[in-house]
């Protein structure tokens, strides 16, 4: 569990970064997708390896639940968790059910029309009439304010996903020691500003296409 | 004060069990919780019914039997305290206050408010134990240079008295607090060392098999210790497991 969320959290770096270049630099971000895109290593080493890290990471999460749940056969009649536990540690279920929701939705936004234009039609050129497409494809996407905004929401949900798991994380790897009270401090924000970073991205195409 | 108590009332561990209203009046606010539990009891028996069971020995903090689960915490509201050091001055008069039982599977009601908690027994018994030789050349344990720092922690750790607050807190019902604190407390010591990756992987096997939930950092356990165990022992026996596990 910790592991592979280590290994996302990583991930998001990457992910962010290059996005990122979309809005300082259309050529570059260009460069970027199409080399990420056509490149053996990534295509067929890296990207497997990171579709097995998410699916991993949700599945054990959903075994997890089940076997907490287990954990305990009668409730409590009244149950004061906000007394000793903060509300993102008690609904991670929840933030990473929506965070999921958001996958699908992104897959199917992005990731099956690549695979579609790149495997099945055998386009690797990643032109459209003369000029790259990476771009104009992603500005066309965050025209919909309905995506924008669930976009937007799926990233909230990132954030209140990560303002507990960065900690927990480390935690659940034996990490807790004199660097403990500092790396709090990163994860707190780490958690906040990569999503809010992803939400600038959807929102600075949505009003500047 | 006048009071409307909820209690979980059980016959035995295969009754169904439900909550049942009472009334106390005239409670003093110093008494402590348990003595109010007492008011209730005597009233109880002279009205010809079933007194209220609960656990309960030494009264001063330092057994751990004192279970109750009262408002929807660990007992009580109060920090760093047994419920029978809980005061009734943390209440009001005209308050409501639902007192439940340990809610756990590992932790089976027993009758009302009893719970059995052999399951740490059990857990204590896979590996919370030293060698040491009996027969009469025992070493000296001073003689064994320890630094101050890893007595106090390992001190720290064994201050544990088993009351199972952290697993009836815990969303995930997990044991993780208390594991993590027995484990430490001989993994911080060098006459802990000979048996240390036995130690953990058997006190958390056994932690498996009793069916405890799975850890995922909520800290909620922390807050509600009574005796401040802290969340660096779960984080330590997550070392100590994985040092085992790699060594095979
Ligand atoms: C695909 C949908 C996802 C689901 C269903 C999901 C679910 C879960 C669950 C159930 C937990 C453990 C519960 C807990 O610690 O309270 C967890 C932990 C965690 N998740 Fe996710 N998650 C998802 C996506 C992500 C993503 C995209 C990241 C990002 C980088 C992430 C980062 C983390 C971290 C850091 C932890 C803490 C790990 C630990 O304490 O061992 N999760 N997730
Ligand atoms: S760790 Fe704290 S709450 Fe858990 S059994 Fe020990 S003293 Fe009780
Ligand atoms: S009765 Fe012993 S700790 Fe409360």
């Amino acid at each position: 569990m910790a592991l592979s969320a280590i290994f996302l959290i990583f991930f998001l770096v990457m992910h962010l970064l290059i996005n990122l270049l979309s809005v300082f630099n259309e050529g570059l971000f260009n460069e970027a997708s199409h080399f990420m895109g056509t490149n053996p290593v990534i295509q067929f080493a890296m990207q497997p390896v990171l579709i097995f890290g998410v699916v991993y990471h949700f599945v054990m999460g959903f075994i997890l639940e089940i076997q907490n749940r287990n954990a305990r056969v009668v409730s409590y009649a009244r149950n004061n968790g906000a007394a000793n536990s903060t509300w993102m540690s008690r609904n991670m279920i929840y933030s990473g059910m929506f965070i999921l929701i958001f996958l699908v939705i992104h897959f199917i936004d992005f990731w099956f029309p690549e695979m579609n234009t790149k495997y099945i039609l055998g386009d690797m050129s990643g032109m459209h009439n003369g000029e790259f497409r990476y771009f104009e494809e992603l500005q066309h996407k965050f025209v919909p304010i309905w995506r924008v905004a669930l976009y937007v929401m799926g990233f909230v949900f990132l954030a209140l996903h990560l303002l507990h798991g960065f900690n927990s994380a480390f935690q659940s790897v034996g990490a807790n020691n004199k660097y403990t009270n500092g790396l709090k401090g990163f994860g707190k924000a780490y958690a906040i500003l990569i999503p809010a970073g992803f939400i600038f991205i959807a929102l600075f195409h949505h009003f500047n296409h | 004060m006048n009071l409307t108590l909820k209690i979980w009332r059980q016959k035995g561990a295969n009754d169904k069990g439900k909550m049942v209203d009472y009334k106390v009046t005239d409670i003093s606010e110093h008494m402590s919780f348990l003595e109010m539990m007492d008011v209730l009891n005597e009233q109880l028996i002279a009205e010809g019914e079933e007194p209220v069971a609960f656990d309960h020995d030494c009264r001063e903090g330092i057994c751990g039997m004192c279970s109750m689960y009262i408002n929807g915490e660990a007992h009580g509201p109060d920090r760093g305290i047994t419920t029978c050091q809980l005061h009734m001055r943390m209440f009001n008069d005209g308050d409501t206050i639902t007192i439940e039982p340990w809610r756990a599977k590992a932790f089976p009601v027993i009758k009302d408010l009893i719970v059995d908690r052999t399951s740490f027994e059990r857990i204590q018994q896979a590996g919370g134990y030293i060698s040491v030789n009996t027969s009469g050349n025992t070493q000296d344990a001073n003689a064994i240079p320890i630094s101050k720092h890893a007595a106090d922690e390992a001190m720290d750790a064994a201050t544990c008295i088993g009351c199972g607050a952290c697993v009836a807190t815990c969303k995930n019902s997990s044991a993780m607090l208390f594991v993590g604190a027995k484990v430490s407390q001989y993994a911080l010591l060098p006459q802990g060392q000979v048996e240390a990756a036995d130690r953990v992987k058997n006190m958390v096997a056994q932690m498996d098999l009793e069916g405890f939930g799975n850890c995922t950092n909520t800290g909620a356990c922390e807050v509600e210790c009574p005796k401040g165990i802290s969340l660096t022992n779960i984080a330590r026996m997550n070392r100590e497991f994985l040092k085992a596990n790699l060594k095979g």
